[in-house]
């Protein structure tokens, strides 16, 4: 594409049927321990 | 609501699908053509835009954006799933571990009460401990990877504890095929040796306090006797950073009032060598003369986005260095259910205190209307975990409608509740400033794609 640039392509639906396996790490533990952020966390299953 | 956010940082135009995630770059043509999409024909679009853009261009560009439509990734819809399936079990698999409720600073801004939490100064007893990774073992179910963090007041005041519990774990971990992640939250007046290559070698993450310039630390964080304590503890985890290797770590500030130009002290901690770096917030009542408030959002969110022009420019040149919030990978986040259900305190993430009783989380430790149970007996509040477990970004009013929802993930129930009294009312402050850092983020992921880091 010309005029557009697409960084990511992946659609949270295609993760609904393989998610939620609860592997993954709990956002709070990981560096800030007041907030949250859960879109910078990631998946053990990629 | 809006299925599209658009915003403009750092050079880039940035066009966010906020259904399915997908995040685009685009020129200024696509830019004014999204604007106009969803209310206007293709014919109108074409004519409102014609004067300022050869239409041969227009047409061009809007095959473009129709073609990302059709295939799902621009202007999508809604997945509203009203059945969040997650966790029926009440599986628990993260534990923080508040093994000192006692502390070695007297950080003004400590939620914990410089390290007492509102209690008694008490260490946490292996028996406590052991039992608490029993609870752990448990009630993970099928889940392999458990999380335990030793935190405080200051976990190296009971540190043989420490050492025992990890031992324990490992015991642990061979009977019931199960994998302990060891983490550590220290303030390092008490590092030496010997505790660092213990840790080195058994935790996998480890987040060292500290605020970043002198003179912002020692105002924030002084000594028992009032001394600074930033002379004490940076030649400490200079050595410690420097022992750990590649292995995970992050250097946490908090930032206040005192110091809304924090990008400072993001950028003091780079120069002084470490390159994993958290600064976050404080955590505050309105009524304390350091706390976070409306009027200091303006300074705060040219702040983020000055940071992330500094930050670009590092990584740019072969430099860079790791800012927590910015650090959004797009391609590889958590799935969709996690991204509703947020953080899981009070379900799958508790705390115990020193005495073994349990609370949702960290932030929740020593106020008695959220303690949920004990190490011996397990979770007995129900209703409060039924609570926890049903606040998500569909239950809360204002996240249903937030363009952020799906990165945020409804934010921190502390911060809702102690500001607003209610687990599903978010914190407004909080709300602004993290949809900042995710524009910051996604700026930071347009700017940097295609270039090695
Ligand atoms: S920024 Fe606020 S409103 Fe938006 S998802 Fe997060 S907590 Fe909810
Ligand atoms: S409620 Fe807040 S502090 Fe507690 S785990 Fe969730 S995000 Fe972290």
């Amino acid at each position: 594409m010309k005029h557009i640039k697409t960084l990511t392509r992946k659609s949270h639906k295609s993760t609904i049927a393989k998610g939620g396996c609860g592997e993954c790490q709990t956002s709070c533990q990981s560096a800030c321990k007041t907030s949250c952020t859960v879109g910078n966390q990631s998946c053990e299953n990629n | 609501m809006g299925r599209i956010h658009r915003f403009q940082l750092n050079n880039k135009n940035i066009v966010m699908d906020i259904n399915s995630g997908s995040v685009h770059v685009v020129d200024k043509l696509v830019w004014d053509i999204i604007e106009l999409y969803e209310n206007n024909s293709t014919e109108e679009i074409i004519n409102k835009l014609k004067a300022s853009y050869p239409e041969e261009d227009v047409t061009a560009a809007l095959t473009e954006v129709k073609a990302l439509v059709e295939e799902g990734l621009l202007f999508s819809e809604d997945l509203y799933i009203d059945d969040i399936n997650y966790n029926n079990q009440n599986i628990v698999k993260a534990l923080c571990l508040h093994i000192a409720h006692d502390c070695n600073l007297r950080c003004k801004y400590c939620f914990a009460s410089q390290g007492d939490f509102h209690g008694d100064r008490l260490f946490m007893s292996l028996d406590v401990g052991k039992k608490a990774l029993d609870f752990l073992v448990e009630n993970s179910g099928n889940r392999v990877n458990l999380e335990v963090d030793f935190f405080g007041g200051e976990p190296l005041m009971n540190f043989e504890v420490v050492k025992d519990l990890v031992k324990y774990g490992r015991e642990l971990e061979k009977k019931h095929n199960k994998k302990f992640r060891f983490t550590i939250t220290t303030n390092g007046v008490l590092l030496n040796k010997n505790n660092m290559k213990f840790i080195n070698e058994n935790m996998e993450n480890v987040v060292l306090s500290l605020d970043g310039r002198k003179s912002v630390n020692d105002d924030m964080r002084p000594t028992i006797s009032g001394e600074g304590s930033y002379d004490v503890i940076v030649p400490k985890f200079l050595e410690f950073v420097k022992m750990r290797g590649n292995k995970s770590y992050y250097i946490r500030g908090t930032f206040t009032s005192n110091n809304l130009d924090f990008s400072k002290d993001v950028l003091n901690f780079k120069e002084l060598g470490f390159k994993s770096i958290s600064v976050e917030p404080v955590v505050a009542s309105p009524e304390q003369d350091y706390a976070l408030l409306e009027k200091h959002l303006e300074t705060i969110i040219n702040e983020y986005e000055k940071l992330s022009k500094e930050y670009i420019k590092f990584k740019k040149n072969g430099d860079g260095f790791d800012f927590f919030h910015f650090m959004i990978d797009l391609n590889q986040g958590p799935c969709f259910i996690k991204r509703v259900v947020g953080c899981g305190a009070g379900v799958e993430y508790l705390a115990v205190t020193p005495e073994g009783d349990l609370y949702p989380c960290h932030q929740f430790v020593g106020n008695d209307e959220f303690k949920m149970g004990d190490v011996y007996n397990g979770v007995n509040n129900l209703d409060l975990r039924a609570e926890f477990k049903d606040a998500n970004i569909y239950s809360k009013d204002d996240c249903k409608d937030c363009w952020a929802k799906f990165y945020c993930s409804g934010g921190c129930h502390a911060n809702a509740y102690n500001f607003n009294n209610s687990l599903k009312k978010p914190y407004k402050i909080e709300c602004e400033m993290e949809r900042k850092r995710i524009e910051c983020a996604i700026s930071v992921a347009a700017n940097l794609e295609g270039e090695e880091d």
